[in-house]
């Protein structure tokens, strides 16, 4: 049984669920830099996954699926952005409109739309591509786990690189992180932490409506309600876990996508789906509490050194 | 020297409801060190911030090198070669010294990217030009509040500032530190050819470092005086108004008896760590006690565990042979102890209750206030709030205003009022006049020390060191939660207790001043 379960099938399918994990936690750290928490990271995915499906399906290119998506995640960023960076309402309660906003949005429009309830799919939806990268095809292992992904699994990789180095290499990241930690700092060096801010919330939309694309055409091809399924959440226990850094990030979202890879591993070989399920939920609690631990713990060292 | 390099001609600043800068006229000459004082609220800061391009002026217009200038954001300041060190310091602490001083300009390499070795070598450059001595690559969060300052001016020199205006500069730093500081900003105007504002409210230092001192009240600018022609007297005159009496406190000769007796206590703040190592001291009735220290070393858990806020993990209280441990806060106002607490709105009053029913905290339980026991007396209540506010001599329309919409020094005089009249044998007075304006402060230091000659004994914690020396019998210097020296009043300089007050007493004095009480 332990052979079924830690198969490379297992590898494969953590680098496949871990996917949109990333790409939304890539976008969430952004605006956690800039100070900004972000709980309508959840709502943002679906709004891509449902936008994704509705551009692919109409255009008939999933090009145009996920750039559709990813225009909605830009007018929900800026909107988030209006709201929190401008009229300084209360994020959480914002992020939390937003999540409620998407879910109702997404099943009135399916209904409206498509004309149906729950789930919708059809051939009409264009998959992204799948790569395959031919020298990986003769080594079989490697072929098993890394080749023939949808094209998001790659590019994710890509965004991390990106991302890292956006952030501490070049000045705009030390803005951005500026505008987060101490935005008068910034102000008064004659740079707009707005306007930083603003971009990580524009930012944090797109990606968040590619981890959306990718879900509703990629990792599958059809759209259902509410089918995030937590996604954002859990892609911000990865944020806190990897403490914004966009490489323990990658590595916590890896984890967290191991466990529900585990979850459905388990079920296969005969565990009920109730219990496997929540393995990846009861694997955030587990991370967060261990993380806020060591943080509690830290903070009391740190202060020990300076006072004795 | 004399040539002008700035003027400011006619400057206005309306603020919703408020006219915080009134038609202002100011020339800075060209080398000098120009000294900016005024009460708090007197506008100083609203009109640096306009000179700095944070705020546009409502009216007037700025000269830089007599040409007109519209300063739209820092920037434009900047442009100018005009510079501010904030009171707060614009630092990012994950940072390190190199990448603050480059924030906003950094070097790059490719186009895209930070040069950051480059910008450690402007930093090294920097601090070798200006004497100025910083690590580059250490991060900013562990560095003393003294260091940050440099690395704040530098940052301002490194983006051209000829001018510098220097915010409150001295209101984090230690006596050493504050010298230090003088010695940098005189090199820096004496022998760089820099010219400095310093806005302050500190008449000592005004004296000891300007060239020409401008004095601010209620949004006007009264006056420009030659430092040389100007002396304490006169300048707290312009800034109050009217005349001020220092040191008028007239202390009696009371009987002392021992009342308050403190033994090897230890205690833990908040984080669970040990921050009262050992402290033991008495007080004695009809004496000023004063405690002084750097924040952060112990003294505001000293006067909670005093006033029942939080426990002891050892040692003893005793009022009057009685222990205290163990006793809750009323328990201890009903042994005569009454508390003036370091932070007035988070512990001292409510801010959307009225002066009455502020006044009345603590006494509630009386029967002199209450009808029926479940019932107050709200007659007698205001009759007392009305006494109050006319002995204590707090400005406001009547006894049923917010406490929010008063000023810092009234909310503090309702504080002081309400615990002083409890007329309790013990006062523990923490930080008393912080944010408070001079008339406020002159009139609470008279209300401290005529309580200390009618026989009240009194602890006050200060961070304010000239407050210390002026109230206190005795001088109690505390560092890391233990008492590092006693002294009488008159017995020690404040340059000297700055070395008690960072632990650096033994190897710098060999203890060879005043009295060591403690090993």
């Amino acid at each position: 049984m332990l052979r079924e379960l830690f198969s490379l099938a297992l590898i494969q399918h953590t680098i496949r669920t871990a996917t949109p994990l990333i790409l939304a936690a890539l976008g969430g750290l952004l605006t956690q830099q800039a100070g900004i928490l972000n709980i309508g990271m959840e709502g943002m995915i679906l709004l891509g996954a449902f936008f994704g499906v509705v551009g692919s399906y109409f255009l008939g290119s999933s090009l145009a699926g996920v750039g559709l998506a990813i225009l909605v995640g830009v007018l929900i960023g800026l909107i988030f952005g209006f709201f929190v960076i401008d009229l300084k309402s209360d994020e959480f309660i914002i992020g939390i409109a937003i999540n409620i906003f998407a879910g109702g949005l997404t099943v009135f429009l399916l209904r409206s739309i498509f004309g149906v309830k729950g789930a919708f799919s059809s051939p009409g939806i264009i998959p992204l591509p799948r790569i395959s990268i031919p020298f990986l095809e003769n080594i079989s292992f490697l072929d098993t786990i890394f080749n023939n992904h949808s094209i998001f699994v790659y590019l994710s990789w890509i965004f991390v690189v990106l991302v890292y180095t956006f952030l501490y290499k070049t000045p705009q990241g030390t803005w951005l992180i500026a505008s987060g930690e101490y935005p008068q700092a910034l102000e008064t060096a004659g740079i707009s932490p707005r306007k930083m801010k603003y971009i990580s919330s524009v930012a944090c939309g797109v990606f968040c409506g590619m981890a959306g694309s990718h879900l509703s055409l990629g990792y599958l091809t059809l759209f259902t309600e509410n089918m995030s399924a937590n996604r954002g959440f859990i892609a911000l226990a990865a944020i806190i876990f990897g403490k914004s850094n966009p490489i323990k990030t990658l590595i916590a979202a890896l984890l967290f996508g191991f466990f529900d890879a585990l979850g459905m591993r388990l079920q296969v070989v005969g565990v009920p789906s109730q219990f496997t399920q929540m393995v990846p939920y009861l694997a955030t609690i587990l991370a967060l509490f261990i993380v806020t631990k060591r943080q509690m713990d830290k903070s009391k060292k740190g202060a020990i050194e300076i006072n004795e | 020297m004399g040539d002008k390099i700035i003027e400011l001609k006619n400057i206005s600043k309306q603020f919703p409801g408020v006219l915080a800068n009134d038609n202002i006229n100011l020339e800075i000459d060209k080398g000098e060190i120009h000294a900016i004082i005024g009460e708090n609220g007197a506008g100083k800061s609203t009109l640096m911030n306009t000179l700095y391009g944070l705020f546009e002026p409502t009216s007037g217009e700025i000269y830089i090198d007599g040409n007109k200038v519209r300063f739209l954001s820092p920037l434009d300041a900047i442009k100018h070669k005009i510079g501010m060190v904030h009171q707060h310091f614009m630092l990012v602490p994950s940072f390190t010294v190199a990448e603050n001083i480059v924030l906003g300009i950094e070097p790059r390499k490719n186009k895209l990217f930070i040069n950051k070795d480059e910008a450690i070598k402007i930093t090294e450059d920097l601090s070798k030009t200006y004497g100025l001595y910083v690590d580059p690559r250490q991060k900013v969060e562990t560095i003393s509040v003294g260091i940050q300052q440099r690395i704040e001016i530098l940052k301002v020199l490194h983006k051209g500032a000829d001018i510098l205006i220097l915010d409150e500069p001295t209101a984090v730093l230690t006596p050493q530190e504050t010298q230090e500081l003088f010695s940098i900003v005189r090199n820096l105007v004496d022998n760089l050819g820099k010219t400095v504002i310093i806005i302050t409210h500190k008449l000592q230092e005004v004296l000891q470092l300007s060239d020409r001192v401008s004095v601010m009240r209620q949004g006007k600018m009264i006056g420009t005086l030659n430092t040389k022609e100007a002396n304490e007297q006169i300048l707290a005159e312009m800034m109050v108004g009217r005349e001020v009496l220092f040191d008028k406190l007239e202390r009696k000769e009371v009987p002392h008896k021992e009342i308050l007796k403190v033994q090897n206590i230890k205690a833990k703040d908040n984080r669970g760590l040990m921050i009262i190592k050992d402290i033991s001291l008495n007080l004695k009735s009809g004496e000023v006690l004063g405690i002084a220290g750097i924040e952060g070393n112990g003294q505001s858990e000293l006067i909670e565990v005093l006033t029942g806020l939080r426990s002891l993990e050892d040692g003893d209280i005793i009022v009057n042979d009685v222990s205290l441990i163990n006793s809750t806060p009323k328990e201890i106002r009903n042994a005569s102890i009454a508390h003036v607490p370091e932070d007035r709105l988070a512990m001292g009053l409510s801010k959307d209750a009225s002066i009455y029913e502020n006044i009345l905290m603590g006494s509630q339980y009386n029967e002199e206030y209450t009808k029926i026991k479940i019932q107050l007396n709200n007659k007698k209540i205001k009759k007392r709030a009305k006494d109050l506010i006319k002995k204590f001599d707090i400005r406001t329309p009547s006894e049923d205003v917010l406490i929010g919409n008063l000023s810092g020094g009234n909310m503090q005089k309702v504080v002081i009022a309400r615990e002083f009249s409890f007329n309790t044998e013990i006062l523990i007075i923490a930080q008393p006049t912080r944010g408070v304006d001079i008339g406020a402060i002159e009139f609470i230091h008279e209300q401290i020390i005529e309580k200390r000659n009618q026989g009240a004994a009194i602890l006050l914690v200060s961070a304010d060191l000239d407050e210390i020396f002026r109230l206190s019998d005795r001088i109690l210097t505390i560092y890391e939660g233990r008492i590092t020296g006693e002294f009488k009043q008159g017995d020690i300089t404040k340059k000297e207790i700055g070395l008690y007050m960072t632990g650096r007493n033994k190897s710098e004095l060999g203890g060879g001043i005043g009295e060591e009480i403690n090993g």
